[in-house]
């Protein structure tokens, strides 16, 4: 683990994807055996991680997106990234 | 009138033909002929309506479905409309060119089935001399390829001691996900239910070892454990409610809401060769049947899980009671649980009924 999280870069595990369902309107992460509905928020994030970019800029360009203070989207990012690469939908590529 | 909600997923049985002969197998016990089957092109529109209605995974299964030589195709054009695409396989079919053609054709994950971890039984259960080595070399091709990888386990009284050792076997293999399912008795699984139910004993004990094994592994291996609802108190709430997340098409078109509702007397099965699947989905007799809670009898009714368990399994109702209607004799509350309790104790080593094409007539 890097001292500092933001340098970074998650991917998508292979098998796992972020898709929009056109039919019910919404964001899902698509995983083996199953389907969960990400919120506009993290679907936000998630469109950001395309396995060749850090934390840091995907903090940045969330920041320039939305009005609000960059510390709050750090952690709300730092978070959720952990949590999804402890579930097996993102791994670290660097 | 309101829609009901789209289905989420389509398990599309290719074929019923299979290498295998598993006495607990979830296809109808009148299995159909290779004549019957969907064409390529059928499978490709199928697939079409599907994205379109909502769905977003389809689980390629059979039978075996690597037996269709247009199994590729037909994932790639599931993946050019966006569906997330599972290959439910027993492996014993898999070599790298077959894999290879697979992964180029976008296939998102496979999901491996063992019949036990000792070859022995494991090739008695399945009927098929030489299968445990064609598996190992078929989930240590995917896991080569990069592909996730999920091992189900079918438990029962001759094998569910060796739960340790089947995650083990899924560790050293790489797999990232393992599935340990206790036999569910409709259909193949009913007939052989004597010599496959486990005692309470052994059902504590599996409980037992796979709670170890999600402490022991923590989230690095994901972990679904089915048990056995012969021994639980409530109901499952089987495929997630009647027409409500799932749908099944047979290898000759006919879409059921679950694979076993062929059983079901009186209702026309409706077939995607004759009319669309949103149709189908929408309006059709058969998955309206059960759908919600409207057709329930007490002590659903009025019970407070109703929208959890749903009442349970239709199949399962109708193999035990005859009425397909009635609550789930599984659950305490239903006046026909003595038959489940009475299934319990009557266990015995008799020989399997294999599931064999066939050998199907009435018995």
């Amino acid at each position: 683990m890097s001292c500092n999280p933001e340098g970074r870069v998650p991917a998508f595990a292979r098998g796992v994807r972020l898709q929009r369902d056109r039919v019910r309107e919404q964001w899902v992460i698509q995983a083996p055996e199953r389907a969960f509905i990400v919120d506009d928020i993290a679907a936000a994030v998630l469109q950001r991680v395309s396995g060749d970019v850090t934390l840091a800029h995907i903090i940045d360009d969330l920041t320039t997106a939305y009005d609000a203070p960059r510390e709050t989207i750090a952690s709300d990012v730092l978070s959720m990234v952990a949590d999804l690469v402890d579930r097996q939908a993102l791994v670290w590529r660097s | 009138m309101t829609l009901p909600a789209p289905p989420m997923s389509l398990l599309a049985e290719l074929t019923h033909r299979c290498p295998l002969q598993c006495p607990y197998c979830s296809n109808p016990e009148a299995l159909e002929p290779v004549a019957q089957e969907l064409s390529t092109q059928e499978w490709i529109r199928v697939f079409d309506e599907a994205a379109d209605l909502g769905v977003l995974q389809v689980h390629f299964s059979g039978g075996e479905p690597m037996v269709r030589r247009d199994l590729s195709e037909l994932v790639r054009h599931a993946v050019r409309k966006g569906l997330y695409t599972n290959l439910i396989t027993s492996g014993v079919l898999m070599d790298s060119k077959a894999l290879g053609a697979l992964s180029s054709a976008g296939l998102d994950h496979v999901q491996l089935s063992f019949q036990d971890v000792a070859p022995i039984m494991a090739e008695h259960i399945g009927g098929m001399k030489g299968a445990q080595e064609k598996k190992i070399e078929a989930a240590r091709l995917v896991v080569a390829d990069g592909m996730p990888l999920t091992l189900n386990f079918v438990v029962h009284r001759l094998n569910v001691e060796r739960i340790p050792q089947m995650f083990d076997l899924a560790e050293e293999l790489g797999a990232r996900r393992v599935e340990i399912a206790h036999t569910q008795y409709y259909g193949w699984g009913l007939r052989n239910r004597r010599a496959l139910l486990p005692t309470r004993e052994q059902l504590q004990q599996s409980e037992h070892d796979v709670a170890a094994a999600r402490e022991r592994f923590g989230t690095r291996m994901a972990i679904d454990f089915v048990t056995p609802d012969y021994y639980a108190d409530e109901p499952k709430p089987c495929m997630g409610g009647w027409g409500q997340r799932f749908l099944n098409i047979t290898p000759s078109g006919r879409v059921l809401p679950c694979h076993a509702a062929e059983t079901i007397p009186g209702v026309l099965f409706p077939d995607v060769r004759e009319t669309g699947l949103a149709r189908i989905w929408n309006e059709s007799k058969l998955f309206g049947m059960f759908r919600g809670t409207d057709w329930m009898p007490e002590p659903c009714r009025s019970c407070a899980r109703k929208e959890e368990d749903w009442g349970g399994c239709r199949c399962q109702a109708l193999a035990l009671t005859g009425r397909a209607d009635a609550t789930d004799p599984v659950c305490r509350l239903s006046p026909d649980r003595g038959l489940v309790d009475k299934a319990i104790v009557q266990t015995d080593d008799q020989p399997f009924v294999y599931r064999r094409m066939g050998r199907n007539a009435a018995g």
